[in-house]
């Protein structure tokens, strides 16, 4: 990556998540890994976030949490799901209470895998979600103009 | 083998037990419930200091348990919990939920 | 007239790095009573023992929660020990000793931050979150994993550490010790933060007991109980005293954790210098029958642990009973009378632990 084309803010969600990967995620603001370098500010508004970051797997309560989160973020906006439980379920697929991963309810962009996902690989998931945002703008506009 | 002293009592011995447990000094440790082929199993841990108690109350699936949250309060958690998750029948707890502890999408899962 | 109004806070909320729901009614600014919600989070993970062998058991009883992800699977594994009567080699005992308090050095340092981040104090945030990650470095270099570190095992650890890599941790963490002395000081003497911590959210010492508090949040209302001192892993060679405070506010619990910090560090010296050589597992036979309760000591307070068997591969019932479910009523109390800009040092303060609590 040579340079950022925007400064996303993002938006963070527990699922269903053991903390491990919520913890990683707010890992990757301080010194050692620092995304704010980047410009990425961790928001608490659906409205103001570009990245919607979501750990941890779905159940039945959350599940509308997340979908009301994700329908008052502003287009253009892209979805990382952050560790295994969030791709798919991982540990407690089997478990009474989960429905399974993130995408069960809505579209997800960017999977990051991991049990704990590494701040590394959450950063990495990041950097290519603004990628996608780049590309997501420009339909977003073309559609606009029509 | 548990740790501590195991007590098995009756539903009726309860409430006096758990009165007499208060009045002993102790403080509630937690309260869980095991499924068995005939009902449930119900221990009530109580401690003091490191000392550790256990109440073992066997139930059947009908039987109706008196709540205790009005002798220790916090029981109101682990009772809603017994309801939501086992389908125990408790009665009288201070604050009752109503089986809304757990909002989850399976009724008493364990039962 | 004051005018009388139900707030619901969470489950998303920018305090809050995981979702609980309360529903606070409030007399103008003024809280009277706090209503939880819980099952956001709730898995039933105690249910899969019906699912996984006991020996599988473990990496499921290690995600209970990302923070204590060690002690949760030490203590289940010591808990089936305990049934099947395993006497673990001493070298092991040590070594979870050690695992323990570094969990608990991060922990702590990762509380201090989110109080810090909770009163807007976001360089001091940063500052303990930097420290944290060489306590993290320290364990990923002697397990392998930053968070879910999965060394646990029936009958022993699965990782031996060198004794050089010990020492140097022992040798670290000294040079540490000015760092994050320089660094509390200002949670305790710095007169902003302690215009948000002192005099608020008074527990005292008689609602402690009566609504079963536990841990730093217990000691800080000066109930002296520690449950490392019953002496599991290898506590019982370990030199360690309670620490309390008899005040038992916002400031009180602050200071408990702070001093648990130095005293892990300690611990860690004391075990590094009696750590024996040899094994650090022992073979295991057999299927567990029986039960017992394991009481064990996490950063957030004292955890219940409950196995039983039946003589097969798979257990009859597992449960936890965590100390964040022990610490609610707690919580309630405080939140009483509190205003509502102070509701998230509340609940910041009992170092709350949902994923823990609803497992």
């Amino acid at each position: 990556m040579l340079k950022v084309s925007k400064s996303p803010w993002l938006l963070h969600y527990d699922g269903s998540s053991c903390n491990g990967c919520d913890i990683e995620v707010l890992a990757c603001l301080t010194p050692l890994y620092d995304v704010e370098r980047f410009g990425i500010i961790n928001t608490g508004n659906p409205k103001h976030a570009d990245i919607f970051l979501i750990t941890g797997g779905i159940n039945k309560q959350n599940e509308s949490v997340v979908k009301q989160i994700y329908s008052q973020m502003p287009n253009p906006k892209v979805v990382v799901a952050v560790g295994i439980c969030a791709c798919n379920g991982g540990v407690f697929k089997d478990c009474y209470n989960i429905m399974g991963g993130v995408d069960k309810v809505i579209p997800v962009d960017i999977y990051v895998p991991g049990c704990a996902a590494r701040p590394e690989s959450i950063m990495d998931g990041v950097v290519k979600a603004i990628a996608l945002l780049d590309e997501k703008r420009k339909s977003v506009g073309k559609e606009a103009a029509e | 083998m548990t740790d501590g002293e195991l007590i098995t009592i009756t539903l009726s011995d309860l409430v006096p037990k758990v009165l007499q447990m208060k009045h002993d000094g102790y403080r509630l440790a937690q309260i869980c419930a095991v499924r068995t082929k005939e009902g449930y199993e119900l221990s009530y841990s109580f401690a003091k200091e490191y000392d550790m108690v256990n109440l073992r109350l066997a139930i059947g699936e009908d039987d109706e348990v008196t709540s205790i949250s009005d002798i220790y309060e916090p029981a109101f958690l682990y009772e809603n919990e017994m309801v939501d998750l086992f389908g125990v029948k408790i009665k009288l707890i201070s604050l009752d939920y109503q089986g809304k502890l757990y909002r989850i999408a399976k009724e008493t899962p364990f039962k | 007239m004051s005018t009388r109004s139900v707030v619901p806070f969470g489950p998303q909320h920018p305090v809050l790095p995981e979702p609980i729901h309360l529903d606070l009614v409030l007399e103008d600014e003024k809280v009277v009573e706090a209503v939880p919600s819980i099952g956001f989070i709730h898995r039933g993970l105690e249910s899969l023992v019906g699912k996984k062998d006991f020996n599988d058991y473990t990496y499921i009883a290690e995600r209970i929660c990302g923070i204590c992800s060690f002690m949760h699977g030490m203590s289940y594994c010591e808990a089936v020990e305990h049934i099947m009567n395993i006497e673990i080699p001493e070298r092991a005992k040590y070594l979870r000793t050690i695992w323990c308090e570094l969990s608990r050095l991060h922990s702590h340092l990762l509380w201090l931050g989110l109080l810090a981040d909770g009163f807007g104090f976001e360089s001091l945030f940063m500052q303990s979150w930097r420290l944290r990650e060489n306590i993290l470095d320290m364990v990923e270099a002697s397990t392998g994993g930053r968070l879910i570190s999965s060394v646990n095992k029936i009958g022993g650890q699965l990782k031996d550490v060198p004794n050089d890599m010990i020492r140097g941790f022992v040798a670290k963490l000294k040079d540490m010790e000015k760092d994050i002395r320089e660094m509390t000081d200002t949670f305790l003497n710095d007169y902003t933060v302690n215009s948000r911590l002192r005099g608020v959210g008074i527990l005292t010492k008689q609602q402690a007991l009566d609504l079963g508090a536990v841990g730093p949040f217990m000691r800080a209302s000066g109930i002296a109980l520690d449950t490392r001192k019953r002496g599991y892993a290898a506590y019982s060679n370990i030199e360690l005293e309670p620490i309390t405070s008899d005040i038992g506010d916002c400031y009180a619990r602050t200071y408990v954790r702070i001093q648990e910090i130095f005293q892990s560090i300690d611990i860690i010296r004391q075990a590094a210098e009696k750590i024996p050589d040899g094994e650090v597992a022992v073979p295991v036979k057999g299927f567990p029958s029986g039960e017992y309760f394991m009481r064990v000591e996490q950063p957030r307070g004292e955890a219940i642990y409950y196995v039983k068997a039946n003589g097969t591969k798979f257990l009859d019932r597992f449960r936890v009973r965590t100390p964040t479910f022990a610490n609610l009523p707690g919580m309630l109390e405080t939140l009483k009378g509190c205003q509502l800009a102070d509701v998230p040092m509340m609940i910041l303060t009992i170092d709350p632990c949902i994923s823990c609590t609803e497992r």
